[in-house]
């Protein structure tokens, strides 16, 4: 499987995640593709939540938006952004949050509001979405991001989400939080990445598992049925 | 009871330089149409509200209507950035743009309390962040268990404009499909307009479909694909390539009032997109 792609591997690593939850909160990009394949390859019956107020979505193709008419039509149930918050999400009902960012730190906080000064900023993003209120109200984030130091920052630019992530998927490994003081380790490289090259792409001191490992490498059936999902 | 009037007529009646005008629908059902007809009337420094700016915000903002800007999200859905919405926030142009910003649950909890005619919302949230120090959010304690809140304070529009699937004759209209925050928005605001698909003799209630009396709607108007590029669930299609298309239409300053001024401004007043 030499012609595997990093996005691929970091996908698929995403998906294995959703193999015991019942219900993933997904926001737009990459997780959302991670998360429509674990229905596929490892929880079929995996209830998908997007903030468009779709519950149950079984989408067969990778949506644009998390508004698109495919989510609402195939949704157990369609709800107002009111009751998206206020029933679903800040009780607790939906187990794991899926959420991608531009800035992560090394505690997992998140920024996507602003690159720069908040009232003079070099780069306007988009804001927070709904990501500060998922976050605290999932039991379990997961933060899905490209590894490089523009992304890894030793210090966010903006905290836009304090999000206490069990893990961070990137594009060269696996970042977990110590549980001792949460600052993020990192715990597994994917096939072929050395964990000194996952450092070069860290904006700070990265720290490395004594127990590091090595991602179980995607096998033909994960990567078929993820190919064939991005073909879709 | 809300009458039935042309697009032109109603945005003429309804909307004012200086207004604070929220045009709502999440991903789904987004009033194209009216936003464009404002463009066309040229109103300037509006305050205007949406959980998520989208392209149509892009445009009116891109187009100099707005002095300010209420808001959640402002990206491209699956596509990036929206760039009118950066320019007039990184640059001025083509004038400074405040903003004033929250987290969909602070938005839509806002919009709750403004339907419900309440001073303020509570929710779990913001907690931690930089939003604490740059919007409106307050901390409060519930009186019962003292546990600490996060407090924000009510939503209520000069005027609020939706897209529907169809209306009767009497205005009252249903949508269906994702039905975002659009019931709270038209209760919240002071005056409102929707724009729907069609019209139809009797509405009949769909399993799932949103049913807003036209006794709480001040004007009604047909404007058929009203809501492309996004769609009306049922009816039209979100028009995704558009979406993408857009990332390029909108880069470029000239390149946008180019599209601005064949598709919006050279339309007929009242027309769709």
């Amino acid at each position: 499987m030499s012609d595997v792609t990093a996005g691929e591997v970091q996908t698929i690593v995403a998906a294995r995640l959703l193999r015991d939850a019942r219900s993933c909160f997904i926001g737009v990009g990459r997780p959302s593709t991670a998360a429509i394949l674990a229905r596929e390859i490892v929880n079929p019956d995996l209830v998908l939540v997007y903030e468009s107020g779709t519950i149950g979505a079984k989408p067969q193709r990778i949506p644009l938006s998390i508004g698109d008419g495919e989510l609402a039509a195939t949704a157990d149930l369609v709800v107002p952004v009111v009751e998206m918050f206020n029933y679903w999400i800040q009780p607790g009902r939906i187990d794991v949050a899926f959420l991608g960012a531009a800035q992560v730190d090394r505690r997992g906080h998140l920024n996507s509001t602003v690159i720069g000064d908040y009232a003079h900023p070099r780069t306007r993003l988009p804001g927070a979405g709904g990501a500060p209120e998922i976050a605290t109200g999932c039991d379990r984030t997961i933060v899905i991001a490209p590894h490089s130091p523009r992304t890894f920052v030793a210090q966010l630019d903006f905290l836009t989400t304090r999000a206490a992530p069990e893990a961070v998927i990137t594009d060269l490994g696996v970042l977990e939080p110590d549980p001792d003081d949460g600052e993020l380790v990192l715990v597994q490289v994917h096939p072929g990445v050395e964990p000194d090259a996952v450092q070069d792409e860290t904006g700070w001191d990265l720290r490395i598992s004594p127990r590091l490992g090595t991602t179980p490498p995607p096998t033909e059936a994960e990567l078929a049925a993820l190919r064939a999902l991005v073909a879709r | 009871m809300a009458e039935i009037v042309g697009l032109h007529e109603a945005v003429a009646e309804l909307v004012h330089d200086g207004d604070s005008v929220a045009m709502e629908g999440f991903t789904h059902l987004i009033p194209f149409a009216a936003g464009h007809e404002v463009i066309r009337q040229g109103r300037r420094d509006l305050d205007l509200i949406r959980m998520t700016p989208d392209l149509l915000y892009d445009q009116l903002i891109g187009m100099g209507c707005a002095r300010r800007l209420v808001f959640s999200y402002g990206g491209n859905p699956g596509v990036g950035s929206l760039h009118r919405f950066r320019d007039a926030i990184e640059h001025g142009w083509p004038v400074p743009l405040e903003i004033e910003e929250h987290s969909h649950a602070g938005m839509a909890n806002r919009y709750a309390a403004g339907a419900a005619a309440l001073p303020f919302a509570i929710l779990r949230g913001y907690a931690g962040t930089d939003l604490v120090r740059h919007t409106q959010v307050a901390s409060i304690t519930c009186p019962f268990t003292g546990e600490e809140l996060a407090a924000v304070p009510a939503l209520n529009p000069d005027v609020t404009i939706v897209h529907a699937q169809e209306a009767d004759r009497s205005g009252s209209v249903q949508l269906w499909g994702i039905p975002g925050v659009q019931k709270e928005a038209i209760l919240a605001g002071k005056r409102s307009l929707v724009t729907v698909e069609r019209l139809v003799d009797v509405i009949e209630p769909r399993p799932g479909g949103v049913v807003i009396p036209g006794w709480v709607i001040d004007a009604v108007a047909v404007a058929p694909g009203g809501a492309a590029p996004s769609y009306a669930h049922g009816l039209t299609e979100r028009d995704n390539d558009f979406y993408k298309a857009w990332d390029t239409i909108s880069r470029d300053r000239d390149t946008f009032a180019a599209w601005m001024d064949e598709h919006v401004l050279g339309a007929p007043a009242g027309a769709g997109a």
